[in-house]
């Protein structure tokens, strides 16, 4: 009764293993496991957060609805900074909202995305899985926060006149770079985190700065009046404000400058380029580097 | 007895087609053993395709599911944690400073396909890390260690399991996170459901289940996936004694098919009654690997067993050691088998190689399994022994009332230096033993009783 099938076998002479064991990896080798993972991983979550809540999904709109009504009456109403009688100001309120919406998607995937390896604490420790499902998971669930967002931005656009215009077939390219930007600093974030906890305020502290260095409030022929030349392309040298320009100049109104002629050619949008490519490949260098060890430095 | 139960079982007609429902999408649920592409240096990997089982029952032949060579895992403990930017920066030089906790060292093992191999060890002793190892959830410090087949990438039941999600989602997650597709997690749903005996609760949250369906859950779950090695981290302290028998059916099951499970555990009686061969692990070490009941009884005697000083790690150079040990009467007379309530005492005669002052002698009674009854220090229950010199003989006599249940008792002489005497000089295991008969009330002592039972 004890050892039912417990016949003690001797140790097997046994012929050379197939293949080696290895610490995960920041991506995995399945790439149908990693989509899946990734995608649940952000489907749940989205799922979870509105759990038990009446309104739902109109909680994501809130924060920057509420945002931009304090921003808009402000500056418009109270400050009249912006009055939309300035050429560039046309449809300020739209341009104000894509913006802030767009800049939400940037702030929820990257803030999301800092202590999320280290929250995930219970998965990491315990299942063998591609690493960076996690990171890009957040990422994931802004996104569809986002998707949800441009519809709102759209409706309102539409309501307060905005044409449908050929240049709208750009969004896939504008989201696309807001995408990949916000995809390295998430990479590189989350990683960093595990051994520098005080990466969580140091990016609170930047992500502010940049809601401010983007043309998210002001509007760009503003920023060109002030600004020296060489400030100009320091301005713009952050991908933001390249991203948020073109999707006001492609999205809302020709009346705003493209981003390619706030500097003049296209060709001085290079060094944001680069500084996305180059966030995108050190992060996910930082990441893949740190992977096979995220579980026993946690 | 149980092999009956599984025949049985397996004539069932639900059970064959439970089997045959998962043999429909044996291979679409391959979880890769391998998640590596691009880490460097490990290019020299050849991918070989697992052997097919062997036939049960010619054990030799079976080739190796776990072939782990020469694996050391180093954990580097820093001495301050650096967490912040701050302390790096203020302290630059000073990052270097680690501890080196060596969790597992230079453990070789070949597990074979088919096996049930259970690993036990106290806590810290190594054993969960080596199962991260084994499962590619830390990275291996030295050696090598591959497996043949698809690994099942869980080690615990109901990782990720989320409380506020209701059953239903629960399992599909849990299923793609195994590695199934959307598709193939909703069609064995079903399935998993009618295992674990939850139809209906499957839209309940499962922060309202109580911890037995919990772990039913977790474990049907856990079992759809037709990974060939499964690693499993303490999985039966919970649920119904039914369903702790449904479990190790259905490993059994898994056995049969030639899956390989690896289980680790402190649980020493799911050890001896299922495994076919079980490892001791102590601080990193691998203490013996063999018959589950071999393993059983070293553990017992590693748990329940604590002598008062450590065994000397070395023969003591100074030539101190201990010459003789027994037991013996009231009169004296050297005894191997006394009556209960008998006077009896421990003795032990230990040749000095040094001069030594105020040495410790303990005596330490244990039964054949290696439950510790009695420790008697001379330190503790007599006050001081005295000094002594190289060459002098002392005999010490550790006199007890006779309170033992009949059985067998060994007796442990050890010697040590004075202070707190953690290693000893000189320390016998098992030196001297006594077979004590009379009553047995089903206890481990026979104390003297005084009843008295009144009318109120």
């Amino acid at each position: 009764m004890s050892t039912a099938e417990g016949v003690s076998l001797p140790t097997p002479g046994g012929s050379p293993a197939s293949h080696r064991v290895h610490a995960p990896s920041a991506l995995g080798n399945d790439f149908r496991r990693f989509w899946a993972l990734t995608f649940t991983l952000a489907r749940t979550e989205f799922k979870l957060r509105f759990y038990g809540s009446v309104l739902g999904y109109v909680w994501t709109l809130v924060r920057p609805l509420l945002l931009f009504g304090v921003l808009w009456i402000f500056f418009t109403k109270v400050g009249h900074v912006n009055n939309g009688k300035a050429p560039g100001e046309k449809f300020y309120g739209a341009q104000l909202l894509g913006s802030i919406v767009l800049f939400t998607f940037f702030a929820e995937a990257t803030t999301g995305a800092v202590r999320s390896v280290v929250d995930r604490e219970n998965l990491v420790r315990k299942i063998h899985f591609p690493r960076l499902v996690i990171p890009i998971s957040v990422v994931l669930l802004a996104l569809f926060n986002l998707g949800l967002n441009l519809i709102v931005v759209a409706i309102f656009a539409l309501s307060a006149g905005v044409q449908p215009m050929l240049s709208w077939l750009e969004l896939p390219l504008i989201v696309g770079a807001l995408i990949a930007f916000s995809t390295g600093m998430a990479m590189l974030l989350s990683a960093l985190f595990v051994h520098f906890r005080d990466i969580q305020p140091i990016w609170e502290v930047i992500s502010q700065i940049l809601f401010y260095a983007s043309p998210v409030i002001i509007s760009i022929q503003t920023v060109i009046a002030k600004l020296s030349s060489v400030w100009l392309h320091i301005y713009m040298l952050n991908p933001l404000a390249v991203i948020l320009q073109q999707f006001r100049h492609a999205m809302i109104t020709k009346a705003t400058p493209s981003a390619g002629e706030v500097l003049g050619s296209w060709s001085a949008l290079f060094g944001a380029l680069a500084i996305v490519v180059a966030i995108f490949a050190v992060g996910f260098l930082v990441f893949n580097r740190a992977a096979a060890r995220i579980a026993e430095n946690l | 007895m149980l092999k009956v139960i599984l025949i049985g079982i397996n004539h069932l007609p639900e059970r064959r087609s439970f089997q045959q429902m998962g043999l429909a999408h044996r291979t679409e649920g391959a979880v890769p053993a391998v998640a590596s592409v691009h880490v460097p240096l490990s290019t020299t990997v050849t991918t070989i395709e697992p052997a097919p089982a062997a036939p049960p029952g010619d054990p030799a032949s079976r080739p190796s599911a776990i072939s782990i060579e020469g694996v050391s895992k180093t954990f580097r403990l820093p001495h301050q944690q650096y967490s912040t930017l701050k302390e790096r920066v203020l302290h630059p030089l000073r990052s270097t400073d680690y501890d080196e906790l060596h969790a597992v060292k230079d453990v070789t093992l070949q597990i074979a396909q088919g096996e049930f191999f259970g690993i036990v060890g106290r806590n810290g002793s190594g054993k969960s890390t080596l199962l991260k190892c084994i499962a590619g959830i830390y990275s291996v410090d030295e050696g090598r260690l591959s497996i043949a087949g698809r690994l099942s990438p869980f080690i615990e039941l109901g990782v990720g399991f989320n409380m506020d999600l209701t059953a239903r989602d629960n399992v599909v997650i849990n299923a793609i996170m195994l590695g199934l597709s959307r598709r193939q997690a909703r069609a064995r749903f079903d399935e998993v459901i009618a295992f674990a005996e939850l139809e209906e609760f499957i839209d309940l949250k499962l922060k309202n289940y109580s911890s037995g369906m919990l772990v039913r859950l977790a474990f049907a779950t856990a079992i759809q996936v037709d990974a060939e090695i499964l690693l499993i981290d303490e999985v039966l302290a919970v649920g119904d004694a039914s369903f702790q028998q449904k479990c190790f059916e259905e490993f059994f099951r898994l056995k049969r098919e030639g899956k390989t499970i690896v289980f680790v555990s402190h649980d020493m009686y799911s050890v001896e009654r299922f495994c076919t061969r079980a490892m001791l692990m102590e601080r990193g070490d691998v203490l013996q690997v063999g018959d589950p009941r071999e393993i059983g009884r070293a553990y017992h005697k590693l748990n329940f067993g604590h002598l008062p000083h450590e065994a000397p790690r070395e023969p003591a150079s100074t030539g101190t050691a201990i010459a003789d040990a027994w037991f013996q009467n009231a009169a004296g007379e050297r005894i191997t088998s006394a009556s209960q309530e008998d006077a009896l005492s421990m003795c032990f005669e230990v040749r000095f190689g040094e001069d030594l002052h105020d040495p410790v002698f303990a005596a330490t009674l244990r039964t054949e399994l290696g439950h510790t009854i009695v420790v008697a220090r001379s330190d503790q229950h007599g006050g001081t022994s005295d000094s002594f010199k190289a060459g002098e003989s002392a005999t010490a006599t550790f006199a007890i009332p006779n309170w033992l249940t009949s059985s067998r008792y060994t007796l442990t002489p050890s010697l040590a230096r004075e202070g707190t005497g953690e290693d000893a000089l000189a320390l016998v295991e098992d030196m001297a033993s006594i077979l004590v008969h009379g009553n047995t009330s089903g206890g481990i002592l026979e104390l003297p009783v005084d009843v008295r039972i009144e009318h109120k």
